[in-house]
C-alpha cells in the first residue's frame, strides 16, 4: 500500500472518531441532564430511535441537514459562512496529537502540548467571526463576553500546564504520559484543579457559560445561525468538551496508563477513553447542577484567585521539587509526598485567606446595610 | 521525519474537508425559500433599530491588554519549564524572581483598578 494512502486512511479514522463519539456523547449529556432534572430524557416510546433512544442524535443530525440555511440581511457574508468551518476545524485538529496508546497516536511531535495550546484558541477566532459578522446585538454582546472570559482563563490554564511540563522536561504528550508513575492529579491536586476550572471556562460549560447564556442573550455569538451552520457550532462544542477531557486525562490522570496496559497494548485507548469519559461526565454534571456566574464574577475568580494561585504554585513546586531532588529523591514516586505536602499547605493557606476575605466582605455588607437602616 | 509531515499535511487537508462538509451537504439538501421576513435580524420580534457595529465600552479591552502582558511572559516561561530538570539551582532562583515580577504586574493592574468591573 502506498504510504500516502495509508496516511489518508489513518487521517480518516482519526477524524471519524470525534464525530462518532460525539453522536454518543450528546445522547449521554441529554440523559444525564434529564436524570438530574427528574425527567426521562430521550426515550423510544413507539419511535424508531432504538433501545433507550440511542440513535436519537443520528436522527437529529439527519434532520438538521435538511433545514434551511438562513443568512441574515446585515451579515458580512463570507466571514459569516467561514465561522462554522473554522470552529469545527479547530476542534478536529486537536485530535492529531491525542495519545491513545504507547504507539497509537496520530503523530507525536516534540511540541505536542504546545500544539494543543496553539490550536484550541482558534475556536475563539471563530466566535469573534461569527458574533461580529452576523450584525446582531446579542451576538456582539456574546462575543465580547466570550473574548474577555476565554483569553483571561488561558493564563491560569497555561501556568498550571507548566507544572507537569516542568516535572517531565518535555512537551511531547507521549513523554508526559510516560513521566506519570503516579497520575499528576494525585501528586499535584491544586494545579489539576486550576487546570480543570480553566478548561471548563475555555469550553464555556456551565458555571462559566457567559458566551452563550441562553436565558439572557438568546444564544450569544451563534444567535443568527440556523440549520447545519448552527449544527457545526453544536458539534464543535461537544467535540471540544470531549477533547479537552481527553487532554486533561492525558496530562493529569495518567493518559493511557493503567493496569495490564504493558501486557495488552490494546487496553491503552480503553483506559484513556474511560478516564476522558469520566471527566466529560463531571463537565455534564456541572452543566446540570451549576448556576450561571455573572461576567464580573467569572473574571474576578480568574484574575484575583486562579492566576495568583497558579503563580504561587509554580514557585512552590519549582522549589520543593528541586529541594527534594537534592535530598536524593530522584523518582517521581519518591518526591510525591513532598509535593503533596506542599500542595496541602498551599491549599490550607488559600482556604484560610478566602475565609478571611469573605469575613471582611460580610462585615462591609453589614456596615452598609446598617447605614442604610439609619437613613 | 519529513515524511511524517506528509501525514500532517494530509490530515490538515482532510480536516478542512470535514469542517466544510456538513454545511456544504446541508446546502445541497436544504430547501432554498428565502424571503425578506426570514432574513431579518433575530432579536425581539420588532425590526432592529440603531447601529450594531458600534464602539463598545473599553472594559473588555482592558482584560485583553492584561492578557497580552501575561501571555507574552508565560511564553517566556515555557523554555525554562522544559529545561528545568537539567538546570542548576540558580535557574530556580532566577525563575522565582521572574514570577515575582509577573505577580507584581498583577498587583499593579489590581491596584490600578483595571480588574474592577464597572
Amino acid at each position: 500500500m502506498p504510504i500516502y494512502l495509508r496516511y489518508a486512511l489513518n487521517s480518516l479514522i482519526l477524524l471519524a472518531t470525534p464525530f462518532v463519539s460525539v453522536l454518543i456523547l450528546i445522547w449521554v449529556a441529554r440523559k444525564v441532564i434529564a436524570r438530574m432534572q427528574d425527567r426521562l430524557g430521550p426515550n423510544n416510546s413507539g419511535t424508531w430511535a432504538g433501545p433507550y433512544a440511542l440513535f436519537q442524535t443520528l436522527a437529529d443530525a439527519i434532520k438538521i441537514l435538511t433545514k434551511e440555511l438562513i443568512i441574515p440581511e446585515g451579515a458580512d457574508l463570507w466571514v459569516f459562512l467561514a465561522a462554522p468551518a473554522v470552529v469545527l476545524g479547530s476542534a478536529l485538529l486537536v485530535w492529531l496529537v491525542i495519545p491513545f496508546g504507547p504507539t497509537l497516536q496520530g503523530m507525536d511531535p516534540d511540541i505536542g502540548i504546545f500544539y494543543v495550546v496553539v490550536i484550541t484558541p482558534f475556536a475563539l477566532f471563530a466566535m469573534i467571526m461569527a458574533g461580529w459578522s452576523s450584525r446582531n446585538k446579542y451576538a456582539a454582546l456574546g462575543t465580547f463576553r466570550a473574548v474577555a472570559q476565554i483569553i483571561s482563563y488561558e493564563i491560569p490554564q497555561f501556568l498550571s500546564l507548566l507544572i507537569p511540563i516542568m516535572l517531565t522536561g518535555s512537551l511531547s504528550l507521549q513523554h508526559l504520559v510516560l513521566a506519570q508513575q503516579l497520575p499528576f492529579a494525585l501528586v499535584l491536586p491544586i494545579p489539576a484543579l486550576i487546570y480543570f476550572l480553566a478548561m471548563t471556562a475555555e469550553v464555556g460549560r456551565l458555571p462559566f457559560e457567559q458566551a452563550e447564556a441562553d436565558a439572557e442573550i438568546v444564544a450569544g455569538y451563534f444567535t443568527e445561525y440556523s440549520g447545519m451552520m448552527f449544527g457545526s457550532f453544536y458539534l464543535a462544542e461537544f467535540i471540544n468538551n470531549f477533547s479537552v477531557s481527553l487532554i486533561f486525562a492525558t496530562l493529569f490522570l495518567g493518559g493511557w496508563r493503567g493496569p495490564w496496559v504493558m501486557e495488552v497494548p490494546l487496553l491503552g485507548p480503553v483506559w484513556l477513553l474511560l478516564k476522558g469519559f469520566l471527566v466529560f461526565l463531571v463537565l455534564m454534571l456541572f452543566w446540570g447542577a451549576m448556576p450561571r456566574l455573572r461576567i464580573d464574577q467569572i473574571l474576578n475568580i480568574n484574575w484575583k484567585f486562579l492566576t495568583p494561585l497558579a503563580l504561587v504554585m509554580l514557585i512552590v513546586v519549582a522549589w520543593v521539587n528541586r529541594l527534594a531532588f537534592d535530598q536524593g529523591a530522584t523518582t517521581l514516586v519518591a518526591r510525591a509526598p513532598w509535593l503533596f505536602a506542599a500542595n496541602l499547605v498551599v491549599g490550607l493557606v488559600t482556604i484560610g485567606l478566602l475565609k478571611l476575605s469573605s469575613q471582611r466582605a460580610q462585615r462591609r455588607r453589614d456596615a452598609q446595610s446598617f447605614e442604610l437602616l439609619r437613613e | 521525519m519529513l515524511e511524517q509531515y506528509g501525514f500532517v499535511v494530509i490530515f490538515f487537508l482532510l480536516t478542512a474537508v470535514f469542517a466544510v462538509a456538513p454545511v456544504v451537504l446541508a446546502w445541497i439538501l436544504s430547501p432554498k425559500k428565502s424571503s425578506s421576513r426570514k432574513r431579518e435580524t433575530y432579536e425581539s420580534g420588532l425590526r432592529t433599530f440603531g447601529k450594531t457595529w458600534i464602539e463598545f465600552k473599553p472594559q473588555y479591552y482592558l482584560y485583553a491588554l492584561a492578557y497580552v502582558v501575561f501571555g507574552v511572559e508565560s511564553v517566556l516561561l515555557l523554555p525554562w519549564a522544559i529545561a528545568y530538570v537539567f538546570l542548576p539551582f540558580y535557574a530556580v532562583v532566577e525563575a522565582t524572581l521572574f514570577l515575582l515580577l509577573l505577580g507584581f504586574g498583577l498587583v499593579y493592574v489590581w491596584k490600578k483598578g483595571w480588574l474592577h468591573w464597572m
